[in-house]
């Protein structure tokens, strides 16, 4: 017998078992875990809460809040200080860039810990994190004059915003019914944002209909680099093989032509964004893209569409409301000063409909300082610290209508041309226009891989039918 | 030779001891190298194991949660299942039968393949340049480590930028060529080949460096014998060189092959998978399911399986080192 052989050879084999097998504990040592979110209790924490409404009730304790890099995020830490002061508690917080932050979230509440007792979380985390229970339903603890005080003010909300965020966990079923698993901080409507510059110089108005947006983005994307604006291109919209890409620009004018996501059946779910008029439109859309958008598009974010505008490189920008009005504030960029604000194309009926994305706060359903974390919440969303944070700081489009009606933020919004028309204009037919599933982030993120093939040259019929076979066997 | 002296002599000295009506405790010891002398019998017989103590809780750090992973494949959990069911091989069935799959394992293999073949010729080459030693070569060695200090997902960040079309430092050094418009990541074939590019740009140095060891290590009397009898270079490189640098080469083969298959960080930096799906390896498509769209089981039934491809791969090229080895081993030193 070769026993040194044998032993080299098992050696060997060792080697490559083990380097082979580093890859794999990446995932199973991320805590997933069984058990990561299955105890939730029908009765809220809320209700030990008696007594009369006191912000000093939790003196002395620690809450620990996870956070995204964030404008918003940067006027609320700016102001910490001032909810220490009323109630004594003290906040720890990490903050993550937008890049890694959701992937930080998802690990962390599934692993069932409470980590972190508060958290920021956009309105379709609801639809992911809510129905393993990871959320806490924070409807009782509004509902519960003893842990909330009279000021905090529920009706003062824009209604689409609450209602945004409250859902029954059940796919299909429309929102602003069910449990409100977050509370709106801020949010962001996607409309049109051009640069008055090159719209001056080559006599162009802002499109009303899709069909002149098409013809716009082109023409700016042949004249402009002629009139002095070197390498501009027409309209700026994200194209990144992500869910992000489909929710702002593409999103909205696809709910203004009242086309849909899915369709609900009964129980089920059908996919409907191959509907021969979506078909239709994606297909506009991807040669909109080709004809006057960014040159690689396929990795464009909202952080490349946004920094286009202010470097005079995009015409145009469909996107967030916040993505614009961060290159427009004075000194931001080279175009501040010289970008405006319109509501976008209409559909064929006029429809103003347009997608959204809410910034919200949510509470961990594993917290062991709940009534604490909801004093937190109720002072982030209060109408103190958001007045504070849209007249003093950057936190932009209030999702209380006494701050957007307070005189001091329509004087500092007035600075930018056709933001508050555009913010009044849109606001009433602004809601989250997708279907409510969990499976959200897999759907939208298949469709922008469709679209991109899309842009690539494939046929828009065949691509999206493919996807609507892919996405009905897993959503339906 | 030396360990054999050194017993000996303790052993003489334990007798020296005893002579001089030393304690019985010290005479008790048994004989063994000098600083062995007084060391409790429990302590010697304990120490062996107290040394594989960090190699057993390395290959327990690795095998834990390797076994958990393998473990969570058999059942359909998910963050809308927290309480799964058992569902045997399923998820592994459901993977074999899926176009997604073996679109993305075609493209792990492409990358792979492609990464190490170019990373391999540009780095022995580069050894074979460095070997010279010229002060340019000495220069340049040290230089050469840059990319590989730092990280793979920055490296593609920074290529990201380069390669935009309209900003991008590359397209405007090739626009005075009339190639100013190319859109590196905007097809499915330049995107792969644009990770290829910064795959080659951060590990060439790897390669180089592991070539460039192994051509120092090369014993200098078969090429002096080689010169006297006026072999060529080509023929001096084809013959001698290339055999006996056969296994340092492979081995940088298989840390490059096994790491690209297993590659994330960046092609998720520069592409995220697209355009389309042309991109998306298999790394990516289990990241996809088990983190964003938390189908946990599934996701981990997709590294199992890399898990078992990178195996296979380093089981046959390990398995060839070994021949080669034995070969290189053969040429007359």
């Amino acid at each position: 017998m070769d026993m040194h052989g044998h032993l080299g050879h098992d050696r060997r084999r060792f080697l490559a078992l083990a380097a082979a097998a580093s890859s794999v504990p990446l995932l199973s040592a991320c805590g997933a875990g069984f058990g990561g979110g299955d105890s939730r209790s029908d009765g809220s924490a809320a209700d030990d809460v008696t007594g009369s409404f006191d912000w000093r009730r939790h003196k002395g304790t620690t809450v620990r809040a996870l956070l995204n890099k964030h404008p918003y995020t940067d006027a609320l830490i700016a102001d910490l200080k001032a909810f220490t002061a009323k109630t004594g508690i003290k906040v720890e917080y990490d903050v993550f860039p937008e890049d890694n932050y959701f992937d930080k979230l998802t690990v962390d509440l599934s692993s069932g810990r409470a980590s972190y007792d508060i958290f920021m979380l956009g309105a379709y985390m609801v639809w992911q994190y809510g129905p393993p229970g990871w959320l806490e339903d924070l409807g009782p603890w509004m509902r519960n004059e003893s842990a909330t005080g009279a000021e905090w003010d529920q009706d003062d909300f824009l209604p689409s915003l609450l209602e945004g965020t409250q859902w029954s966990l059940k796919a299909g079923t429309p929102l602003g019914q069910g449990g409100q698993y977050a509370l709106p901080w801020g949010w962001e409507a996607n409309v049109v944002a051009y640069n008055m510059e090159v719209f001056d110089k080559l006599g162009l108005r802002p499109a009303e209909s899709f069909d002149e947006l098409r013809e716009l983005a082109g023409t700016i994307k042949r004249k402009a680099p002629g009139a002095g604006f070197d390498g501009m291109y027409g309209v700026a919209v994200r194209g990144s093989r992500s869910w992000a890409t489909i929710h702002p620009g593409f999103m909205t004018m696809f709910s203004r032509y009242k086309l849909k996501d899915f369709t609900v059946d009964g129980e089920s779910l059908k996919p409907a964004m191959n509907s021969p008029e979506a078909i239709t439109f994606t297909r506009d859309w991807a040669d909109m893209v080709k004809k006057g958008g960014p040159p690689s598009w396929t990795s464009y974010t909202w952080y490349q569409c946004s920094s286009d505008l202010g470097a005079k490189k995009a015409g145009m920008l469909f996107d967030a409301d916040t993505a614009a009005y961060f290159q427009a504030v004075k000194g931001a960029s080279p175009a501040a000063g010289k970008i405006a604000f319109h509501p976008g194309p209409k559909g064929p009926d006029g429809s103003l409909a347009t997608n959204m994305w809410i910034w919200s706060l949510g509470m961990n359903a594993k917290s062991e300082k709940k009534s604490a974390a909801w004093l937190f919440l109720q002072w982030a969303t209060g109408k103190e610290h958001l007045r504070k944070g849209a007249i003093e700081y950057n936190h932009i489009d209030p999702v209380r209508k006494s701050v957007s009606e307070d005189p001091a933020y329509r004087d500092k919004m007035s600075e930018l041309p056709g933001f508050i028309e555009t913010f009044e204009a849109v606001q009433d037919q602004t809601r989250i226009q997708f279907t409510p599933q969990e499976q959200f982030f897999d759907a939208t993120t298949s469709w922008a891989s469709a679209l991109q093939e899309i842009y690539g040259g494939k046929s828009a019929g065949p691509v999206l039918n493919g996807l609507a076979d892919d996405l009905a066997s897993k959503v339906g | 030779m030396n360990s054999s002296t050194e017993a000996d002599h303790g052993a003489a000295s334990s007798d020296d001891a005893a002579v001089a009506g030393a304690p019985e405790k010290a005479s008790a010891a048994v004989p063994g190298p000098p600083a062995e002398r007084g060391v409790p019998k429990w302590r010697r017989t304990l120490r062996p194991y107290l040394l594989i103590v960090p190699a057993l809780l390395l290959t327990g750090g690795i095998l834990y949660p390797f076994g958990l992973g393998l473990y969570y494949t058999v059942f359909d959990f998910a963050a809308s299942k927290p309480q799964p069911d058992f569902v045997g091989l399923e998820n592994y069935r459901r993977i074999f039968t899926d176009s997604s799959f073996w679109d993305s394992a075609w493209v792990t293999v492409l990358y792979a393949v492609g990464a190490a073949a170019v990373e391999t010729v540009l780095g022995v080459a580069v050894a074979l340049l460095l070997h010279r030693s010229t002060l340019v070569g000495r220069v340049l060695e040290k230089v050469l480590i840059l990319p590989l200090m730092i990280a793979p997902v920055i490296a593609a960040i920074i290529w990201k930028l380069m390669l935009q079309p309209s900003v991008g430092v590359v397209n405007h050094l090739l626009r005075p060529f009339g190639l100013g418009g190319v859109q590196w990541t905007d097809t499915p074939t330049g995107a792969l080949l644009s990770s290829i590019a910064v795959d080659v740009w951060v590990y060439t140095p790897f390669v180089a460096i592991l070539a460039l060891a192994g051509l120092r290590s090369l014993p200098a009397s078969p090429f002096e014998a080689a010169a006297v009898d006026g072999a060529g270079w080509w023929f001096t490189f084809r013959k001698l060189t290339m055999p006996m640098l056969w296994p340092y080469v492979l081995v940088a083969v298989i840390f490059r092959f096994m790491d690209s298959l297993k590659v994330f960080d960046i092609i998720y930096a520069l592409t995220e998978g697209g355009p389309g799906d042309s991109t998306v390896v298999l790394q990516i498509r289990a990241y996809l399911e088990a983190i964003r769209f938390q189908r946990y089981s599934f996701g981990l039934s997709y590294m199992i399986v890399l898990w078992a491809v990178v195996y296979l791969a380093a089981m046959v090229l390990v398995r060839y080192l070994g021949r080669i080895q034995n070969r290189a081993a053969e040429v007359p030193k």
